[in-house]
């Protein structure tokens, strides 16, 4: 049984989560839905997060990840906002649908589904309201970080201490915990960025994902949930870097006669709804995700091309693995924090982030260009693919997340 | 180890404890020269480290079900009364604390309740940790829902004694558990010659072999100290990956088990 502190300003926790975004925030429910204590520090403050402004993504979902939704008891809250992925249709700029994956071929579930990233937010912040074991810190900065050998003490600059047995980085890319760690990572630039914004459009997608491999980038039509009774899309363009300020500086109907070129009249006349991101894109890929009392988790440890709309369902697999070696440690009345316990996590998590980062790379490597060879090559190893029913499979089952030894989150199991 | 005997102090209440047949000087001696290092997971007591979790796992599961507790919840103990025997720096003693038992530790070297005093301040764990003997806890009439004598039973003077010690002190549908190792053939070349040195499991010198206990004899100690044994299970190493496991079929070296106190 933990004592408890004298100190007014110090708050216990048996874990602290540094980062609210969609895996920190996920991250808590897991945990505290095992019994355990969490806090989670928040440099933003939250509302922030939630308005239509912020983050204007749609993420695709593998079913693994919507395991562990249901999982942590958010399915209710979300599963009117996802909308499923029947068929992946991947093509490239002569040849229309050279790679098709079907849903039917391995079961009937959709292949996974859409959401938009702020309505996820949402849902996770609502649930984390509803829970006593979750004490939220935001906004807060953090000015100190104490580690000795058996606890972790946060200070922020309100003064506020923070106590507990493991530091959980969930602070996205450019975390700062991992830096001021000292832990090294593999990074390069990609000379991309993403363009995402969703739009309205006259015919249904029929539930049908698209990806088109263009010379500048990947460019993906993602099927959403119907928005007052009109049909919509998600698309995220990506393109070479230099081009997007131009781009982004076209009017509105310059820029849908761009989007026609690419995204071609299938689905009728387009509407852009709102607003356009960008995102700049790289790989990275922490070496060690462990250090004492520390781990890494999600985009802080790996953050990889979107070509394959894989990212966040890597750090929900890293989610799930993590709190199943956690609780299971902690149901022993082990210490949490000890390494033992840590190395577990990365040996489970790390090789297989490192082949989707490496998968995704070369993809991208492979299509984003215009080189007759190499498009000649692409699409003889892709038709291959088509060719071979159970290599495909095997594909189609780690683009949904369910494929390697499991986390019991991952096959449906409860934590 | 002669020079050992001779410069290690017996205090007042050890003495005690030796002359009511506990704790064997010899055996104290040795263990104290270790009592540094319990908190170190790749020290000498690694192998302890490694073989806790199968432990603590074995008396949580059953337990669990003696008590009708759900083990999955991360407070299954609370409300239940434990006393580690032997308790060193505290390694079992901290695992029973954060499942939720009140849990008090004994242990008649002072230098192990010291660490594991600091210790459980630091994990800002509470336990109770004495410097005693299972004798003076029954002198105080003391009563405990759950009595682990883990690597305990081999190393005192007198087992029969002890257990009948210890089953007074356990109370109404308690459980005793033991872990200990079997007197046969495979368990003198393995533990002396193979795990305690080849494997380090421990140190050299730890055990005496003639004292270890087979199976059969410690069901009949406890029987006569009213202790109904419910369960005995085999412990075993593989030295291939290093890794401990439960096996209902192979007692001949290390086993643990438990048994429940007669209803009167
Ligand atoms: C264009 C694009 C499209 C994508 N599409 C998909 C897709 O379809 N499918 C998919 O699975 N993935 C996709 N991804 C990847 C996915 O968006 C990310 O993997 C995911 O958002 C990472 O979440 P995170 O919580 O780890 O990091 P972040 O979202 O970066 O969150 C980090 C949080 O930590 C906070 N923080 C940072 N530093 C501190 C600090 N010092 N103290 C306190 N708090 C701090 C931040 O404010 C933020 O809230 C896409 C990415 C891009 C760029």
């Amino acid at each position: 049984m933990l004592n408890n502190s004298l100190d007014k300003n110090m708050e216990s926790a048996e874990v602290c989560i540094v980062g609210g975004g969609l895996i920190g925030l996920t991250l808590a429910l897991a945990l505290s839905s095992t019994g355990l204590e969490v806090a989670i520090v928040e440099r933003v403050d939250l509302q922030d997060t939630i308005s239509s402004e912020f983050d204007g993504r749609a993420t695709a979902i593998s079913n693994g990840s919507a395991q562990v939704i249901k999982g942590i008891g958010l399915w209710n809250l979300v599963s009117d906002q996802l909308s499923p992925i029947n068929d992946i249709r991947v093509s490239d700029k002569n040849s229309l649908f050279f790679l098709h994956y079907d849903h039917t071929e391995v079961g009937n579930e959709p292949l996974g589904y859409i959401i938009e990233n702020r309505l996820l937010r949402l849902s996770l912040l609502k649930k984390i309201k509803e829970q006593n074991r979750i004490s939220l810190l935001a906004p807060a900065k953090i000015t100190e970080i104490n580690k000795s050998p058996n606890k972790v003490q946060l200070k922020l600059a309100d003064g506020r201490k923070i106590k507990s047995q493991l530091l959980l980085a969930c602070d996205g890319k450019n975390s700062s915990l991992r830096e001021s760690t000292g832990i090294p990572v593999t990074s390069w630039n990609y000379n991309q960025s993403s363009i995402v914004f969703s739009v309205f459009h006259e015919i249904s997608h029929d539930n049908l994902a698209h990806e088109l491999f263009l010379p500048g980038g990947p460019f993906a039509i993602l099927p959403m949930v119907d928005l007052n009774g009109r049909h919509r899309s998600a698309v995220v363009w990506t393109d070479s870097k230099s081009l997007i300020p131009s781009l982004l500086a076209l009017k509105e109907e310059e820029f849908i006669s761009e989007l026609y070129k690419r995204f071609g009249d299938f689905l009728g006349k387009l509407e852009i709804v709102g607003s356009k991101w960008t995102y700049p894109l790289s790989l990275l890929h922490a070496q060690r995700y462990i250090d004492h009392r520390f781990a890494l988790v999600g985009d802080a440890a790996h953050s990889i091309h979107p070509i394959a709309g894989q990212g966040l369902n890597m750090g929900i697999r890293d989610i799930a693995a993590l709190s199943e070696v956690i609780v299971d440690a902690r149901r022993l009345g082990a210490d949490i924090g000890l390494s033992e316990t840590l190395s577990a996590y990365e040996r489970w998590r790390r090789f297989d982030n490192l082949v989707l980062a490496v998968v995704t790379d070369t993809i991208n490597k492979l299509f984003s260009n215009d080189i007759p060879p190499v498009r000649t090559a692409r699409r003889f190893g892709l038709g291959t693919i088509n060719e071979v029913a159970p290599l495909r499979r095997a594909l189609m089952r780690h683009a949904m997340g369910t494929m390697g030894e499991l986390p019991r989150l991952i096959r449906g199991e409860s934590l | 180890m002669t020079s050992k005997v001779i410069r290690y102090k017996m205090t007042e209440k050890t003495k005690n404890s030796v002359e009511n047949g506990s704790v064997d000087p010899i055996e104290m001696e040795k263990f104290r020269a270790m009592a540094n290092e319990w908190w170190d997971p790749e020290g000498k007591f690694k192998p302890l480290h490694k073989i806790n979790p199968l432990r603590v796992e074995y008396i949580r599961n059953n337990v669990s079900q003696h008590f009708n507790l759900d083990k999955n919840s991360l407070l299954p103990f609370s409300g239940l009364k434990v006393l580690d025997i032997g308790c060193g720096g505290g390694l079992l003693c901290e695992p029973m604390a954060r499942l939720g038992a009140t849990v008090t530790g004994i242990d008649v070297l002072s230098e192990n309740i010291e660490i594991a005093k600091i210790h459980s301040e630091e994990t800002s764990l509470s336990i109770t940790y004495r410097k005693a003997s299972i004798e003076e806890l029954v002198s105080e009439n003391k009563e405990f829902d759950i009595i682990l004598n883990m690597e305990v039973v081999e190393h005192v003077v007198n087992i029969e004694d002890f257990l009948d010690n210890c089953a007074n002190t356990v109370s109404q549908n308690g459980l005793l558990f033991f872990s200990t190792l079997n007197r046969t053939p495979k368990s003198f070349l393995l533990a002396i010659i193979g795990a305690e040195y080849i494997l380090r499991w421990l140190p050299r010198g730890t055990h005496d072999w003639k004292k270890f206990i087979k199976p059969s004899e410690i069901t009949n100690i406890l029987l006569k100290a009213e202790i109904e044994v419910r369960d005995l299970t085999g412990v075993t190493f593989n030295p291939l990956n290093g890794l401990w496991s439960a096996n209902t079929s192979d007692l001949e070296v290390n086993y643990m088990g438990y048994g429940k106190k007669f209803n009167t």
